[in-house]
Order: C-alpha cells, then sequence, then structure tokens
C-alpha cells in the first residue's frame, strides 16, 4: 500500500507497522503551554496525536489552532472535526487553514450533542453529517475542488479518518455503517473505547468477513480506567459504552489506591490480546487527561520503541 | 397540524396590562385540537384576566372572538367592523396568525397568547411530538417514511450517530433514536441494503437556511 499523503500515521501503517495514536484536549483557555505540555508527554511514544474538537460540546481552544502547535513542535497531528459547529463554508474554510500548516490527519466527526456542554442552548449545525465530511475532503483532496466546483490552489493533502462504534445500537449495521464509511471515503477508523473484548471481537470477525480490513486501517480505541467511579460513570452514564460488569467488578475489587494501576493493567492486556485480532492495524490510546500514563501503556504493550518513517 | 403551548399568563399579562379594551382572538384550527387557542382557551384566558383586572381595581373589557382561521384573509375580515371597539388584541392562534392579524389591522396592537411550537401528530390526548421542519426537499422515500430531519438531534442524513443506545437518543431516553426508527422499519420493509446508499449532501436552500419561503403555484392562481 503506497502513501497517497504525507502523513506520518499513513506512512507508518503502509509500511505494516501497528500504528499508535493518541489524543490531547485542547485547553479551557488560551495558554499554548498546556497542549505543548501534553504533547511532550507522549511524542516519543506515538506515531500521531488527535487534538479533540470542543469535545462533550464543552467550549475550548480550537481544535485547529492546537493542531498547529503540534505541528510546529515537529509532531503529526490528527485534526478532529465536528460537523456541529460548522457549515459546508466553514469546514471546507478550515481544511484548508489546516492545510496551509500542513496538517495531514482529518478525523470526521458529527460531534457530542450540545446539551451535554456550556452553552446548551445554542444552534447547532449539521449542514452535513460526518459521512458527507468523509465525501467532502476526498472531494477537496482527490479532485481538487471545492464543493461549489471550482479549483482549489493546492488542495488539501489529508489522511482521512473517521469513528467507529462497535458496540452503538442498533448492532446488525454497525458493520454496514463501516462498510458505508469505507465507501464515503474513510481511509483510517478510530474506535470507541473497547472494554467489551468479545463483542468487539465479534465485530472484527464480521469486518473481515466482509473484507472491510483490506480497505481500511482500524485502530483499536482504548482509555485506561483511572478508577472503579470512572468505570461505572463510563458504564452508565456514557452513551454508547459498552463496560462489562467484570470490568467494574475487578477495579472495585482491587483497593483504592491501586485501581488507577489495575485500570493501566487492564488497558495493556487488553491491548495484548487486540493485537493478534485479525484487521486491527494498531491503537488509538485516549488517556484522558491522564496523558503522563501514555508511555508506560505503550512500553508495556510492546509497541516501543515507534518506527522510524521518513 | 401545528401544535402551540400556552403562555404563562403572567406574561401575557405584563404585554397587556397598560391596555383598556382587549380582544381575545381564537382560531378554530391547529389550537383548537392542541387545546391552546380555541374557543374554550379563549373563555378561559378571558376570565382570568378579567379576575385580575378586577383584583387590580381596573375597569378593562375584555373580549372573546374565535375565528374560523386566522392565516386566511376572508376569516380575517370577519373582525373588521369590530375592531376599533378595542386597543390590543391577544391572538392565541399560532404564529402565523398573530403575523397575519397584524399584518391586516396595521395600527392595533397584537400579542401572542401562545407559545407556537412544530408539526405533529397527536400520540394521545395532551402528547404531541414532532414528525417535520418542512425543509421543503422531502427525503423519505430513502428512509422508510421516518424524517431524520425533524426526529434526529443532529439530522444527521447518514445515522445513526455514536450515541443511540437502546434505541433511544443520547441526548434524552425518552426520546427515540431516529436512525433506530429507520433501520426498523427498512427491515420490516425488506429494504435493509438501502441503508448503505449513501444520502448526498442535502441542498437546504429550501430549508430556513434559503431565507423567507413561498410557493408559488400558478395553476391555482385565478
Amino acid at each position: 500500500m503506497k502513501p497517497k499523503t504525507p502523513s506520518k500515521l499513513e506512512k507508518v501503517l503502509a509500511a505494516g507497522h501497528l500504528a499508535v495514536t493518541s489524543e490531547c484536549g485542547p485547553p479551557r483557555g488560551s495558554d499554548p503551554e498546556v497542549i505543548v505540555k501534553k504533547a511532550e508527554l507522549i511524542k516519543d511514544h506515538v506515531d500521531s496525536v488527535n487534538i479533540t474538537d470542543n469535545q462533550t460540546s464543552v467550549t475550548r481552544m480550537c481544535s485547529l489552532a492546537a493542531c498547529i502547535r503540534l505541528k510546529l513542535l515537529g509532531l503529526d497531528p490528527v485534526l478532529q472535526m465536528v460537523t456541529r459547529d460548522r457549515n459546508r463554508i466553514a469546514l471546507q474554510s478550515d481544511i484548508l487553514g489546516a492545510a496551509s500548516f500542513d496538517i495531514n490527519n482529518i478525523l470526521c466527526l458529527s460531534g457530542d450533542h450540545q446539551s451535554f456542554g456550556d452553552c446548551a442552548t445554542g444552534q447547532n449545525v449539521h449542514d452535513l453529517d460526518s459521512m458527507q465530511l468523509i465525501q467532502t475532503i476526498r472531494h477537496m483532496r482527490d479532485e481538487g475542488k471545492f464543493l461549489g466546483g471550482d479549483d482549489i490552489k493546492r488542495p488539501p493533502e489529508m489522511f482521512v479518518g473517521a469513528a467507529a462504534n462497535p458496540f452503538a445500537d442498533p448492532f446488525e449495521i454497525r458493520v454496514p455503517r463501516l462498510a458505508k464509511k469505507i465507501a464515503a471515503g474513510a481511509e483510517f477508523i478510530q474506535t470507541q473505547c473497547i472494554y467489551n473484548l468479545d463483542k468487539f471481537e465479534e465485530w472484527m470477525k464480521q469486518v473481515v468477513d466482509r473484507g472491510l480490513h483490506e480497505k481500511v486501517s482500524i485502530l483499536a480505541g482504548m482509555t485506561p480506567m483511572k478508577s472503579a467511579g470512572m468505570a461505572r460513570y463510563m458504564k452508565n452514564r456514557v452513551p454508547g459504552m459498552d463496560v462489562p460488569d467484570e470490568v467494574v467488578k475487578r477495579l472495585s475489587d482491587t483497593p483504592k489506591e491501586k485501581q488507577a494501576e489495575e485500570g493501566i493493567n487492564i488497558c495493556v492486556e487488553a491491548i495484548q490480546r487486540l493485537k493478534e485480532v485479525e484487521g486491527v492495524r494498531g491503537f488509538h490510546v485516549m488517556a484522558i487527561e491522564w496523558e503522563e500514563k501514555v508511555p508506560e501503556i505503550v512500553e508495556r504493550s510492546g509497541l516501543y520503541p515507534r518506527p522510524k518513517v521518513d | 397540524m401545528i401544535v402551540a403551548d400556552k403562555k404563562p399568563i403572567e406574561e401575557i399579562i405584563d404585554e397587556i396590562k397598560e391596555h383598556e379594551r382587549i380582544l381575545i382572538l381564537g382560531c378554530n384550527e391547529c389550537v383548537t385540537v392542541c387545546e391552546a387557542g380555541g374557543k374554550k382557551e379563549v373563555g378561559v384566558l378571558a376570565s382570568a384576566l378579567r379576575m385580575y383586572f378586577l383584583n387590580e381595581g381596573k375597569e378593562v373589557k375584555v373580549d372573546e372572538k374565535t375565528l374560523e382561521r386566522q392565516c386566511d384573509h376572508e376569516y380575517l375580515e370577519e373582525i373588521r367592523s369590530m375592531i376599533d371597539q378595542y386597543d390590543a388584541v391577544v391572538s392565541l392562534a399560532c404564529g402565523v396568525g398573530v403575523q397575519f392579524t397584524a399584518e391586516k389591522y396595521h395600527s392595533m396592537p397584537v400579542y401572542p397568547g401562545v407559545n407556537t411550537c412544530f408539526m405533529v401528530v397527536t400520540e394521545e390526548r395532551g402528547l404531541w411530538t414532532e414528525r417535520c421542519q418542512g425543509c421543503g426537499e422531502c427525503i423519505l422515500a430513502r428512509t422508510g417514511a421516518i424524517c431524520p430531519v425533524s426526529r434526529c438531534a443532529k439530522r444527521v442524513l447518514n445515522g445513526p450517530c455514536g450515541g443511540s443506545t437502546d434505541g433511544k437518543c443520547e441526548i434524552n431516553k425518552e426520546i427515540d433514536c431516529a436512525w433506530q426508527l429507520i433501520v426498523d422499519r427498512l427491515k420490516a420493509l425488506d429494504r435493509l441494503d438501502d441503508y448503505e446508499k449513501i444520502s448526498p449532501l442535502k441542498d437546504w436552500s429550501t430549508d430556513r437556511a434559503g431565507g423567507p419561503r413561498k410557493v408559488i403555484r400558478e395553476d391555482v392562481q385565478q
């Protein structure tokens, strides 16, 4: 597989390595040091770093500006872009802005509903959906044209990604939905956090049976639990999350001061197991406000050192 | 139909308290069906206002009238001969009726007596749920006759989003996930293969985005 863009993530995957990505949430303020510090913690242990786009609809520094900070440090950022806050003019415009800084990865999302965030009385946009955003970027990149049909001078060179949630309902369309995103133009997938390994493997088997793993690079989403309380919260309160009872029990049976360590153990064991699953091409390690643990997880999972690609 | 909900009476009083001759104007269409602005509700509001002014020691005339519709010239003309008796109208019609009344009687203050909501079905008495946002370009043929524009919180045309859980929407467990309904319906129609057809970018120029809209039908114009 020959890379189509200068994306480091794409090159790592094209060379046949298991890729490792992570993510950083921008600060609720304008201090650039916050994002730089988070990046410094993880930069040697991952290939690329996602920057979230006003996640959970809480207003933060914009993903694009934070991505530029990472790019200036020599990292390979993944610009997360949600369709909640921008119409097709703003989406295309921000894509060009990112491309002007040679940001070479983008992850297309619809975004959490604004009612979860700090502007619950605001409007949402949803001019496009995430599927159509994938199409739009591929159109801009591959045809070199705007949606309106005009030529783009220096089109964006972006490796295009999407999210997949193997656990959301209705289960019978979880694989068809992935097929649809691939048909729209998705080249890599970062999944929802995986705790129910059996169900994920069942989904992956269906993915492989349809041959979809050959058309898209699937990175398994991993989030270490900090405590039994977090596990219960994720299980009961986060939409589309599947946390089996045994995971909650394993953490709650652990003394409080050791729960964080046990959470890391669970995460490492899951990565070890999923490394062997056909079609898994890497891992997306989302250590939420716990970036300092990413190096340990990556090392203990046997994914360090990271490969060098030019 | 269009559903409207009652406005708090304090809000109505606050708008009209300086007036002395008030007409409460109902409508016999949607707002009657949803029991927010028909003849009965006109009577209830008028009585409450009379009671309020009486307690305040103010002499205010509050009259009642309900028209067949407030969105047609011919019915609104019925009050032309009496409108000069009043110095304010509280319309219990939807926002369309309020505005059309105001357009017709240009120097008369007209206040809304209800909050106009959306286009609905009556699921049961006292429960109305949204079905249409009037986007102007109907896509129901593609979605098993279930509308993601009006029934999905993110109006995703290629859903569901990752927040669909047990058939419910991420924003509220009381709200059905529109895409669960669409998938169920496609299954019932033996059309689940259609799920994988990608819905193209929608032309929103026929929606609110295109500015105030009109339908012109020359074939029915005289």
